[in-house]
């Protein structure tokens, strides 16, 4: 199987990353040589292995919802790169 | 008496103690050692004024009954620390500040510890060599124009160089261990779910681990008693009896079973490494323990699956920095045209490689082939420990499958760089504790280290079976300084 460009730009479009051609030719190769080393799992049959997802046997827990910080709103929109009194600012959406 | 840099942890502690040294002439040891020693670019961002500060009230009001009084630490820059900005190597953080502490750095400064600095870092601990790092090269004080090993690069740098006394990475597939054995240092990755991973930037979350790295096993001990803890906000935090690791540390692992996995004799390896895995074999039988052959049947085939269930992970994680809420925010004509050209420019080549890897093995139609099939061989090499187990209380190994390369070499071929991990990642793939000791050096002289890897929940065997082979190798960093020439 090979990636071409076409399927490296669709997938920059999922990752929200614009890629410049020649650098979309560069990753085209490079996740080619990527993917024919991943192959190697295709050797191994594995219809009747359960999957592991994480190696934490306990189920994660849950805990009580209810708020456990302080008035933080100043702190989380500190680090932010543009805001207007409490609001997070990004370009226009809606027309 | 001997250089205050050059001294290790447990005797950092025991001079200040015994009120020999103070807190603060210790911090500025280390801070003038660090002032001479910018070349190797370990640190990102230095906390040198608030380190003295603190180092002094700590002396004015000293308090010796904490595990770590009033040393001071520089810590990986993938940790946060509150109100010290933290980048994890990446140009999307480079103006982040945050204003909340992770729960590994709280533990440290709960005992006494100062921060002193964050080191520099592969972005967001992606890389083996620290040459993904927006803030550029980290150099190996073993040589020049060598790399420190990675994702913990700055780390192992600073702990080799004497800038640090002691530090901490995180170890995602080897970013604690590969540095360690590349500089002649100690490096332990914990059980998978001992450290907390709150405040810790993700990168691929069933995997990340921070730990201990040192001068020398015992003070890796300490360090761990103090990082290793149960924290609600890690919802796969585990709540475990900790053991205290330094004070029960013991030389005596008579009659401990060492598994040998015939699979970790790869095509290629060079004669050094094998014959370094020889050596240590002889090193662990004078130690009392027994050696028994061991088979990890599905070791080749955990590269591959790593490199599908890391980055899946990853971009996922990775999918917060949207220029919205905090880092940095390229202009856009909309919204999507903003998201698009934050995360182009903010991100390095490294990390959009392995966004876009993750994004197309979770992507519609691809997930089965390669995601869930990952998650089933990852199963199987999990298997392959638990079987081993039943046989053998620890597993030794090389830790990389070579010694430090030149800056630059293996830069353009992700591949070859991917291979550096080979004996390290089947251990994350497991949630195995395992450790890197320094063991000998090659024909130019650069530092090799030897992995032992642990049971569950079992960080005590694995340092107890390091700290008698350490005695027995006595390995010994030749640093000449060569960047303050």
């Amino acid at each position: 199987m090979t990636i071409d460009l076409k399927t490296v730009k669709h997938i920059s479009k999922l990752a929200r990353i614009s890629l410049e051609e020649k650098k979309a030719e560069k990753l085209a190769d490079d996740m080619n040589s990527i993917f024919e080393f991943i192959e190697k799992l295709n050797e191994l049959k594995t219809e009747n292995v359960e999957p592991l997802a994480s190696i934490a046997k306990t189920t994660l827990r849950f805990r009580e919802d209810k708020i456990t910080s302080d008035n933080i709103r100043e702190k989380i929109l500190k680090n932010s790169p543009e805001k207007n009194d409490d609001f997070f600012v990004v370009p226009k959406v809606v027309e | 008496m001997t250089e205050i840099t050059s001294l290790s942890l447990f005797e950092l502690i025991k001079n200040i103690k015994e009120k020999k040294i103070s807190s603060n002439e210790v911090t500025k040891s280390f801070i003038d050692r660090s002032e001479k020693s910018k070349k190797l670019n370990a640190y990102v961002t230095e906390n040198f004024e608030n380190c003295l500060k603190l180092s002094k009230e700590f002396d004015y009001k000293p308090n010796f009954d904490l595990k770590l009084p009033g040393i001071p630490i520089a810590v990986k820059d993938l940790f946060c620390t509150n109100e010290v900005r933290t980048t994890a190597g990446s140009n999307i953080l480079n103006n982040f500040v945050p204003s909340y502490e992770s729960t590994v750095t709280q533990n440290i400064w709960n005992e006494g510890g100062i921060l002193l600095g964050k080191l520099n870092c592969d972005e967001f601990a992606m890389g083996s060599s620290n040459e993904t790092s927006f803030f550029g090269n980290v150099q190996n004080p073993i040589a020049k124009n060598l790399v420190p090993g990675g994702s913990s690069g700055g780390s192992s740098s600073a702990l080799a160089a004497n800038l640090t006394p002691i530090t901490i990475g995180t170890d995602t597939g080897g970013s604690i261990r590969q540095p360690a054995s590349f500089t002649g240092t100690v490096g332990l990755k914990p059980t998978y779910g001992s450290c907390s991973r709150y405040g810790i930037v993700a990168f691929a979350s069933s995997l990340d681990q921070a730990g201990p790295m040192s001068k020398d096993v015992k003070d890796s001990s300490i360090l761990l008693e103090v990082i290793s803890s149960f924290d609600k906000k890690d919802s796969t935090s585990i709540d475990f009896q900790r053991n205290n690791y330094s004070s029960e540390l013991t030389r005596n692992i008579k009659g401990i079973k060492i598994g040998i996995p015939k699979e970790y004799r790869v095509d290629g390896m060079p004669s050094e490494i094998e014959n370094l895995w020889k050596k240590g074999i002889e090193y662990a039988k004078d130690c009392g323990a027994e050696i028994i052959d061991i088979s990890l049947p599905h070791t080749s085939y955990a590269l591959p699956t790593y490199y599908i269930v890391a980055p899946a992970e990853a971009s996922s994680n990775l999918a917060r920095y949207d220029g919205v809420k905090y880092g940095l925010r390229s202009s856009g004509e909309s919204l999507i045209d903003m998201y698009e050209k934050t995360r182009s420019e903010g991100f390095g080549e490294e990390v959009k490689r392995r966004i876009m890897i993750g994004t197309y093995v979770l992507s519609s139609g691809y997930y089965d082939a390669y995601y869930l099939k990952a998650q089933k061989v990852r199963q199987l090499i999990k298997k392959d420990f638990d079987e081993a187990y039943n046989k053998v209380d620890a597993i030794l190994t090389p830790s990389t499958p070579s010694s430090a390369f030149k800056i630059g070499e293996k830069s353009n071929d992700p591949v070859s760089m991917y291979l550096n991990d080979i004996f390290t990642v089947p251990v994350n793939l497991a949630g195995l504790p395992a450790i890197s000791i320094p063991a000998g050096t090659d024909k130019n002289n650069y530092p090799l280290g030897l992995q032992i890897i642990g049971k569950p929940f079992d960080e005590q065997t694995v340092l107890n079976i390091a700290y008698s082979m350490e005695e027995k190798i006595n390995y010994k960093n030749n640093i000449t300084d060569w960047w303050m020439k």
